[in-house]
């Protein structure tokens, strides 16, 4: 190749420009087909529904639907509770509370895992944090695990009365969503 | 082998039209007079049978989705409506449910094949490594057809097999989530699920397609390898294409065909799962979620390893390792025949990928995890260490001098093989 410098011509000034243009619209009309994929306007605005708490007598629990995803409603007896308050933090897991209405990081104290210290009312994301099957334990006549809260059939997690993970592959505790209560028996989720 | 072409147009039109788009050339000189080992046997009649297979599919998926539709509401109900009203649309659904079956047996053969005679090694880099992209292409088809029918296990296993996923907010909180509602289109398995999977499994076939030229290009290249892994020296050492292989890929094929109706007339349900009969439930769990009976070798790995993002990491692991065995294995030999401590080995390799196959469809508890993580340790010893150490501490038996010898015994040397005159000496 030459070894003297030589001056660029208006072909290798054609060449950059068109080489930038097409590198840059390529990477600027790649990202409307990447996020296409992402939830769309109408997934984004089933964001928050209204739950009637009153006819969940205790001991009950309840399963309703919020963004494509179950969320279970349980109202504690006085002895689940005492159960839950039990537990040392050193027993469990995973210590993290996995409270959205908390900040990350809080311990996973039983009173970190309701809302305002209502601790009748545990509202839990009802999807096993291993792969995602459905835990049993909201029916009456459901198997509940070891820990008497939940109990994952697909790879064997065991949840507690706080919805905490005590045994099995599952590496967190089952989430609580985002919620308020706008009275005493109702409650907003989202 | 790239060699001179032998086309002659037999008449003036042929003429005319080689002289503008010379396929029938191309047909003559790759799938006519091509030059084969001549000694292949029946493990070589595979890749024929999975092109008809990859033809299957396409033509019996493309009247399949006449008549599917792809919305969480009706997909279930669609496909019962093509077992019952559509005419000939139990036919039609069976095929492809155990065409797709008779595919993976087929691959997994033509894989176990090219592995044991060193079919991978130079100058068939490319050649294997395209195979393995076929198979990561076929298998992503296949997951994501058997989600089309939304039955409980459909929406079971895309639901746990997506939510693998998840398992890099291990690496980088939120990552995971976010890869996993990306892939969903909502915060759960549902419709825009259902709806791009629908996409991609109409699409990915044809690039199946696509990759299946791209590596028959290159088989066509340095041509067939063959039990010896001796290559071609001689005229004597090839036989023309057709009619030798013609005839007995064919006949291999319609063997297979009639295992294939087995399955279609007498038991078309016997490979998949009876709660995929049930419609999908985003709100009750199957007790047993287990996947097709191709995937089992591959989800026992992952599930013999308690560790969330390490199961998944082993589980791609175990298909992407695939990719570098030309060079993980030393040994100079490629025929397996003359290699007589890794033929033990690669035995065992085979056994280990059986037993986890069956352990796929067992609970991973007591004995049984033990030996679904014995098999798994032994998958990874085999392809990392195994090959390796023993390309290099082997000593090979003796080898015939070429293809001929192999077949005729020594001395036998070159000229027209008896019961070969028609050998076409065309060349
Ligand atoms: C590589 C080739 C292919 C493979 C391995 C494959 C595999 C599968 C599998 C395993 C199923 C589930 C079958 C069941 O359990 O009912 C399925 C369903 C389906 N496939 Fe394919 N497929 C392929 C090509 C195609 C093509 C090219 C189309 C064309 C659009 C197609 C359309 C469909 C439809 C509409 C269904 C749902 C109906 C049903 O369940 O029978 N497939 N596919
Ligand atoms: S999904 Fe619940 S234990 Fe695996």
């Amino acid at each position: 190749m030459a070894a003297k410098t030589i001056e660029p011509t208006r072909r290798d000034f054609m060449t950059i420009t068109a080489g930038a243009f097409a590198a840059v619209g390529a990477a600027a009309s790649l990202w409307p087909f990447i996020d296409q994929m992402n939830p769309d306007a109408s997934a984004l605005s089933l964001a928050s529904i209204e739950v009637d708490l009153a006819p969940v007598q205790e001991g009950q629990a309840i399963t309703v639907m919020w963004r494509g995803k179950p969320v279970f409603i349980r109202h504690r007896t006085a002895e689940e509770i005492e159960k839950a308050k039990a537990v040392s933090l050193s027993e469990l897991p995973d210590p993290e509370a996995r409270n959205m209405n908390l900040e990350a990081g809080a311990p996973a104290n039983d009173i970190n895992r309701v809302k305002d210290k209502n601790e009748k009312w545990l509202v839990l994301i009802g999807i096993c944090t291993h792969l995602g099957c459905i835990p049993k334990g909201q029916g009456i006549a459901d198997v509940k695990g070891e820990y008497g809260g939940w109990f994952c059939p697909c790879h064997g997690s065991h949840y507690d009365t706080a919805g905490r993970i005590r045994k099995g592959p599952a590496p967190r505790n089952l989430d609580v969503p985002p919620f308020n209560f706008l009275s005493e028996t109702k409650i907003k989720i989202g | 082998m790239a060699h001179e072409s032998t086309y002659k147009p037999g008449n003036a039109l042929s003429k005319w039209f080689d002289d503008r788009l010379p396929v029938l050339r191309l047909m003559h000189d790759q799938f006519g007079v091509f030059p084969m080992p001549r000694n292949l046997n029946y493990l070589w009649t595979f890749g024929g049978i999975l092109t008809f297979f990859l033809v299957v599919q396409v033509l019996s998926g493309v009247v399949l989705a006449m008549h599917y539709v792809p919305h969480e509401s009706m997909a279930f109900a669609s496909v019962e409506h093509i077992m019952r009203d559509v005419n000939w649309g139990w036919l039609l659904r069976y095929m492809h449910a155990n065409g797709g079956s008779m595919f993976f047996l087929a691959v997994y053969l033509h894989i176990i094949r090219g592995m044991y005679y060193g079919s991978y090694k130079a100058p068939r880099e490319i050649l294997w490594i395209l195979g393995v992209f076929i198979f990561l292409a076929m298998m992503a088809t296949a997951f994501m057809g058997y989600s089309l029918v939304w039955g409980q296990m459909s929406f079971w296993a895309v639901t746990v097999i997506t939510n693998l996923f998840s398992s890099l907010d291990a690496i980088w909180s939120g990552l995971g989530t976010a890869i996993v509602e990306w892939i969903w289109g909502g915060f759960a398995v549902g419709n825009p699920t259902l709806n791009r999977l629908y996409s991609l499994h109409y699409l990915l076939p044809f690039v199946i397609f696509g990759l299946v030229l791209l590596h028959i290009w290159a088989l066509h290249v340095p041509g067939s390898n063959n039990p010896t892994g001796i290559e071609i020296k001689t005229k004597s050492d090839s036989i023309s294409f057709h009619p030798y292989y013609t005839v007995k890929d064919g006949f291999a094929m319609s063997a297979f065909i009639v295992l294939f109706a087995f399955f279609i007339f007498y038991a078309p349900n016997f490979l998949s799962h009876p709660d995929n009969y049930i419609e999908a439930d985003p709100l009750v769990t199957p007790p047993h979620i287990v996947p097709e009976w191709y995937f089992l070798p591959f989800y026992a790995i992952l599930r013999a390893i308690p560790d969330k993002l390490l199961g998944v990491i082993a589980l791609f692991a175990s298909i992407l390792l695939l990719l570098f065995i030309p060079w993980l294995d030393t040994s100079k030999v490629k025929s397996a025949r003359y290699r007589p401590i890794y033929k033990w080995f690669f035995a065992l390799f085979v056994i280990s990928g059986l037993v986890l196959g069956y352990l796929g469809a067992k609970a991973p508890e007591g004995w049984y995890l033990i030996v679904g993580r014995i098999a798994t340790a032994y998958y990874f010893l085999h392809l990392l260490v195994i090959m390796p150490v023993v390309g290099w501490i082997e000593k090979p038996t003796a080898m015939p001098g070429s293809i001929t010898e192999s077949v005729l015994g020594k001395g036998a040397g070159g000229g027209t093989p008896k019961g070969a005159a028609a050998a076409p000496e065309r060349r």
